[in-house]
């Protein structure tokens, strides 16, 4: 094997590693507590990256529009649900007709209000480390308004329900995308990278970037879940959801920070993989299922495993390319799912068999 | 909007009724969510294209792809059907999603993402079936025997024993029944009748490339299977000539008022299937006739 070549290899592996490993955390945090697999997570991950890009680039006011309109939406659902609304508008309750009409018509208007300042969001080029606050801050709402929606209220059903909801939202979150920006690929305008070079390798310095921040996110998940309250009681809910909930734990409220939670992660992984490649709506479905086999690797419900397991992913990706054409790069992870699946389900973290994925 | 167009739509939707009812054998009688359903329908339709192009007639090359679909569906069901739930879903979409980038990488038999063109129409001794009327009557009587035989094999006590199976797997086991054969073989069932399908879609398409059967194209499937009503057979065919209708009708109604890019129409369609999903599971898991699938917790787990 050509050293140069092996090095560059260990190098992509490292950097594919490091995204799959932030994004299979999310499927994994969410897995751990409310035990169904959240397959709308790579949406989310795709749609951090969109909204990166509609902030670091300006945008056609056309599609800066459409894409204010999808925010404001956004937001209004977020704050249906979470805002009470005023006790003189719940009195319209009773007529049940006009209170649908009444909320409806005020989350209209707000979101038409909503819409002026997010159309500077597309119009306007901001720097692209800024960019990743507001993809951060869609992507926790997003999470957050998933789970409302279409998660609370079917928890205490079969959990394929819940997933088969999840498929539905990574459709329409798809088709989102779909309509507003096209089908066409998309890049950050950018300056072109000269290549660093590194033991006769070539890594840009977007690359080395990836590889720091996944791990310094990683580090800081570790010490939020070690030494916070809300850190230490995630992970109370996600080893038993009964008895944290006896002992005085907001169960409801620590599911929906997990899902917070896990939308940052993957913003920032959507943000760093769509300056260093490129966006197009369907990005999240691949590196979405690559990244959930990355947490079946690992034992899923296990965060240590998530991130031994998005390195293995990367690597066996990357160096599998040595072996077969690279047309088949794609193949690999569903190849390791299958087969992790059947073999070893619990995965190589995963401490206890009690989770049955046999039938 | 002229009889032939209405007449190919109609081709589609009874190729996609099949599909549809094919599937519910597996998610509604079995209770096995099966995401990689467009692997079958690609198989199929790969299938009786390469041979038909080699010379061999439609006759022959029809049961083929669906011997060579069920055999894949064997091959499926034998390693994952000992997965649950959502395990199992994610083996399938894995399955399906491994066929079509081998369908897209081997140039040598499929010629990869060029697709195969030219694929030679049906034809019976002197006569080649080439208006849309034409193959509407071909299609309808193979669609027609399908249901037939699929609804045979639902009210059969195999089908019943598959219920039984959806309903409490440890009771149907101390009752004796080999739980996981009963499995494989509605896999094998259903995957012929995709495969059956598919040889159908590429007869009528006369072109079909490795894009033609990604994931979504599984989603759909499980979007009829589920707004129809699982283990409802008239169901899922109604479910499918909607899903199938409504687009089309969307072309050409809606757009006679609001002109929307030819490209928005497959975002349109998504939406419209996603939304169409959640909204199944969410409000009418009674009454669209998917109360099986969403039974309580209490009820048992399956």
């Amino acid at each position: 094997m050509d050293f140069d070549i092996a090095v560059q290899l260990i190098l992509n592996s490292i950097i594919a590693g490091g995204i799959y490993a932030l994004v299979a955390l999310g499927y994994t945090m969410v897995y751990g507590i409310l035990k169904f697999i959240n397959f709308a997570h790579g949406e989310v991950f795709m749609i951090g990256a969109y909204t990166a890009y509609v902030a670091a680039s300006k945008l056609p006011s056309e599609t800066a529009w459409y894409f204010a309109w999808f925010l404001s939406i956004l937001i209004v659902v977020f704050l249906y649900f979470t805002v009470p609304l005023p006790r003189t508008f719940q009195l319209l309750k009773k007529y049940k007709i006009v209170y649908p009409l009444f909320i409806v018509g005020i989350a209209f208007l707000v979101a038409k209000a909503l819409t002026y300042p997010f159309y500077y969001l597309g119009i306007l080029q901001f720097p692209i480390w800024l960019a990743v606050l507001p993809a951060m801050l869609v992507c926790c709402l997003l999470g957050f308004c998933l789970e409302k929606i279409g998660y609370r209220p079917l928890r205490s059903k079969e959990r394929l329900s819940l997933f088969i909801t999840a498929i539905g939202f990574s459709i329409v979150l798809q088709a989102l995308m779909l309509l507003i920006f096209g089908s066409e690929i998309r890049s950050f305008e950018r300056a072109a990278e000269q290549g660093l070079s590194f033991l006769g390798a070539s890594i840009t310095p977007t690359q080395v970037l990836i590889i720091f921040i996944s791990i310094l996110v990683m580090v800081l998940l570790q010490l939020f879940l070690k030494f916070t309250k809300t850190g230490k009681a995630m992970r109370a809910v996600t080893d038993n959801m009964l008895v944290a909930n006896v002992v005085g734990i907001n169960t409801d409220k620590m599911i929906s920070t997990v899902f917070i939670i896990g939308s940052l992660l993957a913003a920032i992984a959507g943000t760093l993989v769509g300056v260093e490649q490129n966006l197009n709506p369907s990005m999240g479905i691949s590196v979405g299922i690559k990244a959930f086999t990355a947490a079946v690797v690992g034992g899923i419900g296990n965060i240590y495993g998530a991130l031994w397991g998005g390195y293995a992913i990367g690597f066996a990706e990357n160096i599998g390319i040595w072996f077969i054409p690279s047309g088949y790069k794609d193949a690999i992870a569903f190849v390791i799912l299958i087969v992790m699946l059947l073999f070893k389900p619990t995965g190589f973290f995963g401490e206890k068999g009690e989770e049955a994925v046999r039938a | 909007m002229s009889g032939d167009y209405l007449l190919s739509v109609l081709n589609i939707a009874l190729i996609y009724s099949i599909l549809a009812v094919s599937l519910n054998l597996v998610i509604g009688f079995a209770g096995l969510l099966n995401l990689g359903h467009a692997a079958f329908f690609a198989i199929g339709a790969y299938t009786s294209a390469l041979l038909t192009l080699v010379g061999i007639p439609f006759g022959i090359a029809l049961p083929f792809a669906g011997i060579l679909a069920a055999l894949f569906g064997l091959l499926l069901g034998a390693t994952s059907l000992k997965l649950r739930g959502d395990y199992l879903a994610l083996a399938t979409l894995g399955f399906g999603e491994i066929v079509r980038i081998v369908l897209k990488n081997w140039d040598g038999l499929t010629r990869g993402a060029l697709g195969l063109v030219h694929i030679p129409r049906p034809s019976f001794l002197q006569f080649t079936v080439k208006s849309p009327f034409d193959y509407f009557i071909l299609y309808f009587i193979i669609a027609l025997v399908s249901f037939f035989v699929m609804k045979k094999i639902c009210n059969s006590p195999f089908g019943r024993t598959l219920k039984a199976i959806r309903d409490d797997e440890i009771a149907a086991t101390s009752l004796g029944k080999n739980v996981f054969r009963y499995k494989v073989t509605a896999l094998f069932i259903a995957a012929f009748f995709a495969g059956i399908a598919g040889s159908m879609f590429a007869h009528v398409i006369t072109y079909i490339e490795p894009n033609s059967f990604t994931f979504l194209e599984s989603t759909i499937i499980v979007a009829m299977v589920v707004l129809g009503g699982v283990a409802n057979i008239k169901g899922s065919v109604i479910a499918a000539f909607v899903l199938i209708g409504f687009p089309e009708l969307f072309k050409f109604v809606v757009q006679v008022w609001i002109p929307f890019p030819a490209s928005a129409q497959a975002g349109i369609k998504m939406l419209v299937y996603g939304l169409l999903i959640i909204g199944a599971m969410l409000y009418q898991p009674e009454g669209w006739g998917i109360r099986k699938l969403v039974r309580k917790k209490s009820e048992g787990n399956a």
